[in-house]
């Protein structure tokens, strides 16, 4: 079995995070209940005949994904694999909104080719001209975990070297608006830097991209080594503290091992709660980080999370605005991660300093 | 009939999110596809909408399109010939 | 590590049967399933026929005893009945017995409800229950739930219409590598006015049957359906004393990287997933007795497919068939559906025949099998082509 690196990393968020220079240097603090992406200049990675009709979760994906790739010097890669919860939602509701009020006339392709959730996946394949294997994963919070299970299993049995993996989704105003009737968003706006202080249910949405290059070669760009994931549909309170020691101990490691455990909290108490098991119980001990006021909750917001381990890993150090507690771990070896949405579709990855 | 040809020009350029392109960049006898503009299958889907909603044309094989984009000129021609409203 | 992928189960319902032994007679009596949509209220009711499957929602929900107040999605319900039927073909008293997983996929997930209350969410509480099944893998959540299938691997492809064929490559990946002892894997799309009028606005769905591989094909008719598979270990099938329906033997997925939605005109992407899926394998061309094909009837997939099946099997075609004349094209469910199809002409010993063919396409020379054909048959090829350029092939064996 072949080790798995990181050897490259990529993200569009809320915060100008795709230049990999930086490292979160300027902060904006975004007030609402949805943040906006700070767009790159996508002129710069996309000709213009191609971005024409290339919906938004398209845009940041091409643009993550050639970043992701001259960072690890590489011109093409063996696989491609997508993560998105909801693919382009935009393009989804322009189509079924034009379909309801035009009464099923005038419809036109582009939106409803735009809406298969396998389209980012489709096009990026098409920009990079990769013939090789294509997956797209659409499994809620686990979309970007699944694509990282996949990706990490064919690189250590050596079946391809090279993989681009991301997580990519997108902000639909009406969608939005249907989660908000249903409470999955907060009420009131709130400072993103008070998101776990605001003490209401909800998240707070955003959008993004988030490519990784993976390989089972090692090079001088490598952020980390991607140890495990493990996803769970389902996995109850009671549950969670025994089950996360056993994936420790499945990799050899105990909780003392761990030198920073970042957490999806989003700052909705409803769901939280999953959070302070570990936070409050097993690993009150350990250096702890959270990343969901800076991405925004979104199903694939956890490749942010990945993103900004990684980036830990390879630098060293911890940005003040991303810290859940006081403990101050001497140096990053070992990154576990934990999330979950909504109680549902759990998941672990373990990374190591390479 | 020029009237109708700047029409459909600002029609493509907006519909067809053709950013870089003005109206004056666009010969009457220009092909719309291929060298030309361009333009591919699913513009030609696009275009057979604007047909149908705009000029009340309707085509049921996109085969069909391929001889009407031509150019500007071929369009306006059929459009001239056929449209119902 | 597991060297075998066995199949021990399988579960379907489509517009021809509503589960596996009324598929097979349908298949071998030539019956189709394609009529004019009745469940969906559209304004191209005359204009397209489809493979619309029987049964009600309420019906459908009555057979799996669920309450009345339940968030499925018709997506949902089609793929709990089909997974539940593999799950007890292959014995399984128990998931928890042994790792089990679920690996689901579909394009339509929760598009069905989501767009009947689109509006009237905002008016209505008793809809809002249907917000949250929109999103695709609420439908493999729920099916997972009615499976008992708790604290495991779940997840859900969405590769448009070679969707189900990736879910059996992942799941006989899993099992390959010890990730997991079992996994059920297929997947589920019922029809919705969302796609019939997507597809419709690429002028690539017929107004009457559509007719695979025939020169003058009209294009595609959609379908609804839902297949599964139950996939399990050599040590599990050993220590159970199992009875195997058939081996997943090979696999191969590739990416045109040529075009949104259509397929490139030498079917580079296909020829790369079939000579894959040999390689895997370990076959030779002349190893595969059948091939299933994808086989939609529009003018571009099958001149894009049966050109990639000449550059994979040269002079030596063997027999091909598609079965989409009989139950529509079923989108994300297709690859399952016809994994069903592929494992009973292994069963059977049967090449099915590609119905409604009139016309020998002028592209190429070879033509589909049009009769019902019995000869041995010990290894099957399913191909599974979709938007976005994915390609996928499975090859389905008698022996391990």
């Amino acid at each position: 079995m072949k080790k798995v690196y990181i050897n490259s990393i990529a993200s569009v968020s809320a915060q100008k995070t795709f230049d990999n220079a930086e490292f979160l240097n300027d902060f904006i603090d975004h007030e609402g209940i949805e943040i906006p992406v700070v767009n790159p200049n996508y002129k710069d990675f996309i000709p213009p005949a191609a971005a024409r009709r290339m919906a938004k979760g398209i845009k940041m994906s091409i643009v993550a994904s050639k970043i992701a790739l001259q960072e690890a010097e590489l011109e093409a890669v063996d696989a491609i694999i997508t993560g998105t919860g909801m693919g382009c939602l935009r393009d989804s509701e322009k189509f079924l909104s034009t379909l309801i009020d035009n009464d099923e006339q005038y419809l036109t392709p582009t939106s409803f080719i735009q809406s298969t959730h396998n389209t980012v996946g489709g096009q990026v394949a098409l920009e990079l001209q990769c013939k090789g294997y294509n997956f797209t994963y659409v499994h809620s919070s686990n979309s970007f975990e699944s694509a990282l299970v996949d990706a990490k299993m064919q690189l250590a049995a050596n079946e391809e070297n090279t993989i681009l993996v991301g997580g990519v989704d997108e902000i639909g105003e009406h969608t939005f608006k249907l989660q908000e009737l249903v409470g999955h968003v907060k009420v009131k706006p709130v400072k993103v830097s008070e998101l776990l202080n605001s003490k209401t249910s909800g998240a707070v949405y955003g959008e993004g991209a988030n490519f990784f290059v993976l390989s089972n070669e090692k090079q001088e760009s490598s952020y980390a080594q991607l140890m495990a994931v493990k996803m769970y549909n389902t996995l109850p309170k009671e549950a969670l503290s025994e089950t996360i020691k056993a994936f420790l101990s499945a990799n050899e490691l105990q909780v003392e091992d761990i030198d920073l455990l970042v957490l999806g909290c989003n700052g909705d108490i409803e769901f939280d709660d999953y959070y302070d098991i570990l936070g409050e119980g097993g690993f009150n001990e350990t250096q702890q980080a959270y990343y969901k006021h800076i991405s925004g909750e979104f199903n694939t917001a956890s490749s942010f999370g990945f993103w900004l381990a990684s980036k830990v890993l390879k630098l060293q150090t911890l940005p003040d605005l991303v810290k859940l507690n006081d403990i101050k771990s001497s140096d990053f070896k070992t990154v576990l991660l934990y999330n979950q949405y909504r109680g549902e579709n759990h998941s672990f990855t373990l990374l190591k300093q390479c | 009939m020029d009237a109708l040809k700047q029409e459909l020009k600002e029609f493509i350029i907006e519909q067809l999110n053709l950013e870089d392109i003005e109206v004056k960049d666009i010969a009457n006898d220009d092909a719309l596809f291929g060298d030309g503009l361009g333009l591919d299958s699913i513009d030609a889907l696009e275009l057979i909408v604007m047909l149908d909603k705009n000029y009340g044309i309707k085509l049921t094989d996109p085969k069909q399109g391929r001889a009407i984009f031509e150019s500007i000129d071929t369009m306006a021609a059929y459009i001239t010939a056929n449209r119902t409203n | 590590m597991s060297k075998g992928v066995a199949i021990t189960g399988m579960g379907i319902i489509s517009a021809i049967g509503n589960n596996v032994e009324e598929n097979y007679q349908s298949l071998i009596e030539s019956r189709k399933g394609i009529s004019r949509i009745s469940k969906i209220k559209t304004n191209h009711v005359n204009d397209i026929m489809v493979g619309e499957i029987a049964f009600t929602n309420e019906e459908i929900a009555a057979q799996l005893g669920l309450k009345s107040d339940n968030s499925f999605t018709r997506t949902a319900l089609l793929g709990c009945l089909a997974a539940k039927e593999a799950v007890e073909n292959a014995g399984i008293d128990n998931v928890d017995d042994y790792k089990t997983g679920l690996i689901s996929s579909t394009s339509v997930g929760g598009m069905d409800m989501t767009e009947r209350y689109y509006y009237e969410s905002f008016e209505n509480k008793a809809v809002q229950k249907y917000i949250e099944s929109h999103h695709a893998g609420d439908s493999t959540q729920k099916i997972a739930e009615e499976l008992g299938i708790n604290k495991s691997f779940v997840t859900t492809i969405s590769t448009a219409c070679s969707s189900a064929a990736n879910a059996i490559m992942l799941g006989a990946r899993l099992i390959k590598s010890g990730e997991l002892d079992r996994v059920i894997v297929g997947g589920a799309d019922c029809l919705s006015k969302f796609t019939i009028n997507g597809f419709k606005t690429l002028m690539i769905l017929s107004d009457t049957y559509n007719t695979p591989f025939d020169e003058n094909r009209k294009g595609l008719n959609l379908g609804e359906a839902a297949a599964y598979l139950v996939l399990e270990s050599d040590a599990l099938v050993q220590k159970e004393n199992k009875t195997v329906l058939a081996y997943v033997k090979g696999y191969g997925n590739a990416n045109d990287a040529y075009h949104q939605t259509a397929s490139s005109e030498n079917g580079d992407g296909a020829t790369l997933a079939m000579k894959k899926a040999l390689k895997v394998a370990n076959y030779n061309a002349a190893d595969i007795d059948y091939i299933n094909a994808h086989g939609t009837a529009t003018g571009n997939n099958d001149l894009s497919e049966g050109r990639a099946i000449i550059r994979v099997f040269e002079d030596t075609v063997p027999d091909f068939s598609s079965t989409k004349a009989y139950t529509g094209h079923t989108l994300a469910a297709a690859g399952a559906i016809e994994a069903v199809y592929s494992i009973l002409a292994l069963q059977h010993n049967v090449v099915y025949p590609n119905l409604n063919f009139k016309t020998q396409m002028k592209a190429f020379e070879i033509t589909p099998e049009l009769q019902l054909k019995k000869k041995p048959i010990q290894a099957v090829m399913s191909n599974s082509f979709g938007f976005g350029g994915n390609c996928s092939t499975v090859i389905f064996s008698k022996e391990p």
